[in-house]
């Protein structure tokens, strides 16, 4: 994986997803690591996301690494008018590593052509998030002790939700059983259904949450936005319907957990934190392992 | 008797006649081509009739035998289109146009957030579905559908 950009999780072969979810277990274990003293990592944010650059940046400076950047494109050249292509080729001078986050979609794949270093992608509009469907995929393994033939739930917004469209491919290395739960203005679409089909990975659509999810190993959680509702009301008819409360999980699997790829709005009730298969916060700590041993062995140093 | 006489009327001694392009594609086929550019003899035909198509339209450029490189380029908007090489006022050779796989900087990413729509970028699709011509963006990763190409 040494100087390989990291745009798309399908850039990974499932080998390489492997190693680094094994790493982020080393990591985990033992997080302070000086292995990126004396390397510059720029961390270039050109829309703010709280959640992905600070666990960014705690892995970089659990690793020794110092950072450069900017955390909204306000404190950039980009307000000048300066293009993508010229801020990536300047940068890529300075730092041995970019990890960016962009608002427009395929920005990350762009950059890694003008790049002389590699790109790790934090988001690219609703393209692609893959640090995060390697830190769910970590999740996965660490609370279930294998990624094999589980049943994963997926609720909410499966249409524009792109961490669930991620962990569907990251996925479908593994054999799972997938059930999708979302009103029919947010079914996961038509492609990703196809690529299912076509992998000989079986899957079910439902429209509400009912006795199934007592068959789930994964229920992993996406946030129903209002503005993806054409007309109000039926946004106003099914929000409810995609609320998890506690108990709704007294007959689930004891290995269950909840993931959620934050923030949470009101699908999750409050009343499920307490319990201990909700798994939200612990899912957030591991995105710090995760971006470390990404951006070890993209570093070639571990 | 009237086709004989059309073709008479337009003969090439050497050359290239494109036929079967789709009557309203007939001046993008020219600027994909960049037939408006170069200093060849070229003459065509617009609203010809045409038992399939209804309507069609034609191009004769003489000197000129494309590359399928090149040729190809024309799929996404002339799919039908079929090429007799003419060599000597003769038919040498017939030759059909394929979609390739790869299709660079021709046709617009559909995807308003696209990167590509707001970069002086050259766009890059692979061919996701042949028989339907569905073009996958190498940057934001988006289908672009037959009915939404557009040529740049």
């Amino acid at each position: 994986m040494k100087n390989k950009s990291l745009v798309s999780i399908t850039d990974f072969t499932k080998e390489e997803i492997l190693e680094i979810i094994e790493l982020a277990a080393d990591f985990e274990a033992n997080p302070n690591q000086r292995l990126l003293d004396g390397k510059v990592v720029a961390s270039l944010f050109f829309e703010p996301s709280t959640r992905t650059r600070l666990s960014f940046e705690t892995a970089i400076n659990r690793l020794g690494g110092r950072v450069i950047g900017f955390t909204d494109a306000s404190s950039s050249s980009t307000t000048k008018g300066e293009t993508l292509k010229d801020t990536t080729k300047m940068v890529s001078n300075y730092a041995d590593l970019i990890v960016m986050r962009h608002p427009l979609e395929g920005s990350a794949r762009y950059a890694s052509e003008q790049s002389r270093v590699p790109i790790i992608n934090a988001g690219d509009g609703a393209n692609q998030h893959p640090t995060q469907t390697l830190l769910d995929l970590y999740s996965i393994k660490k609370t279930q002790g294998t990624l094999d033939n589980l049943n994963i739930f997926m609720v909410g917004d499966l249409k524009y939700g792109r961490t669930v469209h991620s962990l569907l491919m990251a996925m479908s290395h593994f054999n799972p059983v997938f059930y999708f739960i979302s009103p029919d203005e947010l079914k996961m679409p038509q492609e990703y259904k196809w690529f299912l089909r076509e992998k000989g990975i079986e899957y079910f659509e439902h429209r509400e949450f009912s006795e199934i999810i007592e068959q789930a190993d994964i229920l992993y959680m996406t946030r129903v936005q209002k503005e993806r509702f054409a007309d109000p009301i039926e946004y106003e008819k099914v929000k409810n319907a995609y609320v998890l409360r506690n108990h709704m999980l007294s007959n689930t699997r004891d290995n269950l957990k909840i993931l959620h790829p934050l923030p949470r709005v009101n699908e999750i009730h409050t009343d499920v934190d307490t319990n201990p298969k909700a798994y939200y916060f612990e899912q957030a700590e591991n995105g710090v392992y995760a971006r470390m041993a990404i951006m070890a062995s993209i570093l070639g140093v571990k | 008797m009237s086709k004989n006489k059309e073709l008479k009327v337009n003969a090439i001694k050497n050359g290239t006649v494109i036929d079967h392009i789709p009557a309203d594609h007939l001046f993008m086929v020219i600027s994909i081509l960049n037939l408006d550019v170069i200093p060849n003899q070229i003459t065509f035909g617009a609203n010809l009739e045409s038992h399939r198509m209804g309507q069609k339209a034609i191009i004769k450029v003489t000197d000129k035998f494309f590359e399928d490189d090149e040729i190809n380029k024309i799929s996404l908007v002339a799919p039908q289109a079929k090429l007799n090489i003419i060599r000597d006022y003769e038919v040498v050779e017939k030759r059909v146009v394929v979609i390739p796989d790869k299709i660079i900087g021709i046709v617009k990413c559909f995807n308003p957030k696209c990167i590509t729509n707001h970069e002086p970028i050259i766009t890059k699709f692979a061919l996701h579905d042949k028989d339907n011509v569905a073009l996958k963006c190498q940057y934001c990763e988006k289908i672009t559908t037959q009915e939404h190409i557009t040529i740049i």
